[in-house]
């Protein structure tokens, strides 16, 4: 056995294989390191071990040694240390690696115990998969292909338990189908902090229930979905809407707040179905939000803006930039103002800070969205990207938690500022603050998914995409940088935004040159603008991305250097993986901690 | 014939004997344990050790071994709970202790609660003994305003206190870890150990001793006689008298206490309890509760076995086994709890398990897959031909099913739950083959099963 040099390391020899993992890792982790699958139903990796399953039964042994004297015992025939096999096969979840270790996974024993733990999930079974949701991500079927004996011997009848029973506002049980892992149980207790389920009777007639009178309720319901191993828990928006083997799978990132859960967007034809969360042990875990799954109804509320208007009437988007470079060129120099947006990417706010220096150094605000956090991956900032207007440059300290816009309406009522662009954000939204009247007084350009108070005042609408029809990357809470990717085409007729932006830039640009441009959209092609291209500026112009491309930024994100923004007050308490950085000199600034928590929730 | 040795069950049904503390202090009550109080408690475990004495709930682990893994380091409290859900079919010796002799039990606890620096006790009785419960309260009371419990006993500086919790009905509360998640207020599940073995991550996650009840009353016996002389009762390795529930088909059912070791099989069905019913034959014999593998009368039994510090060599029928753990170990059964089920030929052995399976399948708690899924697939597979719906391919499927289950589970009941069915399938192989064909000769009218 080679001893490893790291007295936090244990080495194992599994099938033959030896392999140093840190102490207390447990057999199925240890074996997964060399590309082992131990099957398994209740144990999951963020989640206490149950051992109940039974289905990662495998043989165990230990070196032996001379009771006496603690002698290794030599096997003469191999002239290797005897292992003396455990003769019962033991839980992989359940034992954790010790010094010399053996483990085998392939042995007749082990083959043995894991197609009677199969034919025994199976008999109670109601094996619906023909109409069951899981079928295809479902590790009773992939099991039972890959360890089951192929076949039943069973002609008694089954138990009968409660179908399509409401859990919650999102999850509906099916009770026939479940294995009794406790996974779901579990993960209320112990992540969700939200104890409601249990088993009611015994034995093979356990029955998964809410306690009584309670209900499946929390924000966090639907990972019990996730991780339910076959298709007894089952989402409620997502039953019986598609096949999940016809749905593509795009890597996306949260927008709900400053969390920046990474997601998994499931779409197909360009419709999205479901969102569920990625994996990122620095970030979410293999957690998310049901609120946050729930963003993508967004893309087909009928409150989307589909078409460029100027003035009220729908408009060719060759027209409405045309008649954006128009108001810019006949707004007198400095009564531009900018309303950037900490829901825009990255990419976004750079071109947002370059618009604003075409502009002469035109103001930019930004909206603050603060509400209350959860603890777990529901921060307290509702922008998904602040820290990357800080980064970008776009701004440089943090918008006023209540009134953002506060300064800006003063600006406008004082006569100062008379054309207003707006990226995004809703102006007279709460937060934001300005109201019908300042509006009136400005003429706006504004650039929006969703129709508001603010598009329906605007001189020039130019509809934007939602952050599934598009690529780009958000920093976090943590200053991570993440990115995200088109899942599906926008609606016809709404451009790229990078695109947009660019030829904003170039209109601007050309106002300031006070020359009759050509059509500020064939300025900015699309194939100058893609995400790809902004990049090459961006990494050139931002220090602090100088080192990456959007290529090069791995699936579970890039952390950025944040002390130089360490000052700052920023809205979010501790959460899942993240402490705030003045955690331990709050004494500062206690006062304006206490008041951007308790301000009223973004919506 | 042996003699009987009523060590434990000296005064069960002795006429004119109470439950009462006037009349066990009468009859040299708690003397023991003021013998105890004046020893140190190390001294205590050392003869408790030295006595051999073997934990009567059915595993027969030694209960100074059990003792001495407790972790006495962790600075946590020590917790003793003893294991009053005597739920093993066919066994029924730890209720007439409860419902005779309490005090003499209270007086092993208090003993053993010394001997372990136990601050805190509790007797978890089933909930099917409501009568016992309240016998056990009111006797920790009288024992209390006599200062042989609670706070500085008999003037000492030690104090403990003896609670009783009922169950709510349920087999699995006997298995040790089980028991401490219903005694936390949980479901009873057993714990997976590693990590949750009681005398490190017990109750409360605090290192606890889990005693059966007559264990309890034995140490009170050991302590008594010291752990030497106590060690010289019964056979070696094997010490201490054994409690014998005979039940079934003997013409004198009932409870007789032997020492461990001394008597057969045969003495005990033939002269102690009378042999067959009249113009009957004995069948099979269950020797240690119902989960212990059956006995066919007419089997022989080869092999060795140890005696002392020797091998020897034995060649046994099923009347001359020596009822002790040991032998019964050394034949594939096991001592168990001590309830000999006797089943004589008038007996279905189809429908005898049918019944046992029964009640396995009611009782597994459902946690582990092989456990909770094969219980009740053998119940239905056995209830199924008890009712006219035999076939020729069951009995290979019930024993195959029964195969399944042993060694995957977490804890010993899906060895209990599937002993029977593989041990009936084994030794009464051939009236299982051939039900499915004798199943016209019988109507289904037999009775319906749970």
């Amino acid at each position: 056995m080679i001893q490893p040099a790291n007295p936090d390391l244990v080495t194992v020899n599994i099938d033959g294989r030896e392999i140093a993992v840190p102490k207390g890792t447990n057999v199925i982790e240890a074996s997964r390191k060399l590309s082992i699958d131990i099957p398994h139903y209740c144990y999951h990796e963020k989640l206490s071990v149950a051992g109940n399953c039974r289905m990662c039964l495998i043989e165990m042994g230990m070196p032996a040694v001379d009771p006496a004297t603690k002698a290794p015992i030599i096997d003469e025939a191999t002239g290797k240390q005897k292992i003396n096999w455990i003769p019962k096969p033991v839980i992989g979840c359940g034992t954790n690696v010790s010094p010399g270790m053996h483990i085998r996974t392939t042995t007749p024993m082990v083959k043995d115990a894991r197609e009677s733990v199969m034919e025994f999930l199976l008999v109670n079974h109601p094996l619906d998969c023909p109409i069951c949701d899981q079928a295809g991500e479902c590790k009773l079927q992939e099991q039972a292909t890959g360890y089951g004996r192929g076949y039943s011997r069973y002609i008694e009848e089954k138990n009968v338990k409660p179908k399509r029973s409401v859990l919650g506002p999102h999850v509906t049980l099916d009770d026939e189908r479940c294995i009794l892992c406790s996974r779901c149980i579990r993960f209320s207790r112990e992540i969700a902090k939200d104890d409601v389920l249990g088993f009611t009777d015994r034995g093979s007639y356990s029955t998964l229930t809410c306690f009584p009178g309670r209900e499946l309720a929390n924000n966090y319901s639907l990972n019990t979905v996730d991780i339910c191993p076959v298709g007894a828990l089952t989402s409620t928006d997502f039953r019986f809407k598609m096949r999940v083997w016809f749905l593509k799978q795009t890597n996306s990132i949260c927008t709900e707040s400053s969390v920046g859960t990474n997601t998994v967007v499931w779409s197909r034809e360009g419709v999205i179905y479901r969102i569920t969360p990625r994996q990122n042990d620095g970030v979410n875990d293999t957690w998310m939000t049901d609120s946050g799954r729930m963003l993508y109804k967004q893309v087909l509320a009928p409150e989307r803006l589909k078409s460029a208007a100027v003035r009220g009437a729908a408009a060719s988007a060759e027209d409405a930039l045309r008649a954006a470079a128009e108001l810019l060129r006949a707004s007198e120099a400095g009564s531009i103002a900018i309303v950037g947006s900490g829901r825009s990417s990255v990419e976004e706010q750079f071109l947002t800070r370059k618009l604003a220096e075409a502009l002469g150094g035109a103001p930019v605000s930004l909206v603050s969205r603060v509400g209350e956090g959860d603890g777990l991956l529901l921060s307290a900032d509702r922008n998904p990207n602040l820290r990357g207007a800080l980064v970008t440059g776009l701004i440089q300290s943090l918008p006023p938690v209540t009134a953002s816009l506060a300064a800006l309406g003063a600006a406008i009522d004082a006569g100062k500022v008379k054309t207003v662009i707006s990226i995004g954000e809703d102006l007279t939204a709460a937060e934001a603050g300005l109201s019908a009247e300042q509006l009136a007084k400005v003429s706006l350009i504004t650039l929006g998914t969703h129709a508001s108070a603010t598009s329906a005042a605007a001189a020039v609408v130019l509809p934007t995409l939602t952050v599934f029809e598009k690529s780009g990357t958000f920093v976090n809470q943590q200053f991570r940088i993440q990115k995200f990717a088109k899942a599906v085409p926008g609606p016809e007729g709404v451009g790229d935004d990078l695109a947009t932006l660019s030829a904003l830039i170039a209109a601007a640009k050309a106002g300031a040159s006070a020359s009759e441009a050509d059509t500020p959209a064939a300025a900015a092609s699309a194939a100058s603008c893609d995400v790809h291209a902004v990049w090459a500026t961006l990494a050139a112009e931002v220090p602090a991305l100088g080192t990456m491309t959007y290529k090069t930024i791995p699936d579970d994100g890039l952390l950025l250097d944040g002390t130089p923004y360490a000052a700052l007050p920023f809205a979010e308490g501790e959460a899942l993986h993240y402490k705030p950085a003045c955690a331990a000199e709050t004494a500062a600034a206690p006062e304006g901690a206490e008041s951007r928590a308790k301000a009223p929730a973004a919506a | 014939m042996p003699e009987e040795r009523r060590l434990i069950f000296k005064h069960i049904d002795e006429v004119g004997y109470t439950s009462d503390i006037d009349c066990y202090l009468r009859h040299g009550g708690y003397e023991t344990l003021r013998k105890a109080v004046a020893q140190s408690p190390e001294d205590l475990r050392e003869e408790v050790k030295k006595s051999g004495l073997r934990g009567r709930g059915g595993a027969g682990f030694p209960c100074g071994v059990k003792w001495s893994l407790v972790d006495r380091k962790s600075g946590k409290p020590i917790y003793l709970i003893v294991n009053a859900d005597e739920s093993e079919p066919g066994t029924f010796k730890d209720r007439y202790i409860i419902h005779q002799d309490p005090h003499q039990l209270i007086e092993g606890i208090m003993i053993s609660c010394f001997a372990n620096g136990v601050k805190q006790a509790y007797i978890y009785i089933r909930g099917e003994f409501p009568h016992g419960a309240k016998i056990l309260e009111r006797a920790i009371a009288e024992a209390r305003a006599k200062n042989f419990v609670g706070p500085n006993i008999l003037g000492t500086d030690y104090s403990c206190e003896i609670f009783v919790h009922r169950g709510a009905g349920a087999y699995i509360c006997g298995e040790e870890t089980g028991l401490i998640e219903s005694l936390e207020g949980k479901r009873a599940n057993p714990r997976i150990k590693p990590p949750y073995f009681p005398a490190v991550l017990g109750l409360y996650q605090c290192p606890t001793i889990v005693n059966n009840v007559e264990t309890m009353c034995q140490v009170r016996h050991v302590i008594d006689m010291g752990g030497e002389a106590f060690s010289k009762t019964g056979t070696p390795g094997n010490t201490g008298t054994r409690i014998f529930c005979v039940s079934g088909h003997v013409k004198r059912p009932g409870y007789y206490e032997f020492e461990c070791g001394k008597i057969t099989m045969g003495e005990l069905l033939y002269d102690v309890c009378g042999g067959p019913l009249e113009g009957r034959q004995f069948k099979g014999v269950i020797p240690g509760g119902s989960s212990a593998k059956v006995l066919r009368f007419g089997e022989r039994f080869k092999g060795k076995r140890k005696q002392g510090a020797d091998m020897v060599e034995f060649d046994w029928g099923v009347e001359d086994v020596p009822m002790d753990f040991d032998s019964l170990a050394a034949i594939g059964s096991m001592g168990g709890s001590g309830g000999v089920i006797v089943m004589d030929d008038s007996v279905s052995m189809v429908e005898a398990l049918a019944n046992i399976n029964a009640f396995y399948s009611h009782e597994s708690c459902g946690q582990c897959t092989p456990c909770r899924e094969g219980s009740l697939w053998m119940k239905r597979i056995s209830s199924r031909m008890v009712h006219g719906q035999a076939r020729a391919e069951d009995a290979a499927l019930l024993k195959s099913v029964a195969d399944q289950i042993p060694g995957r589970t977490i804890c010993a009941f899906g060895e209990g739950c599937s002993w029977p069915t593989q041990s009936f399938l084994i030794k009464f192989k051939d009236e299982f083959e051939s039900y499915y064909q004798s199943k016209e000769s019988r109507p289904a009218e037999a009775l319906q099963l749970v």
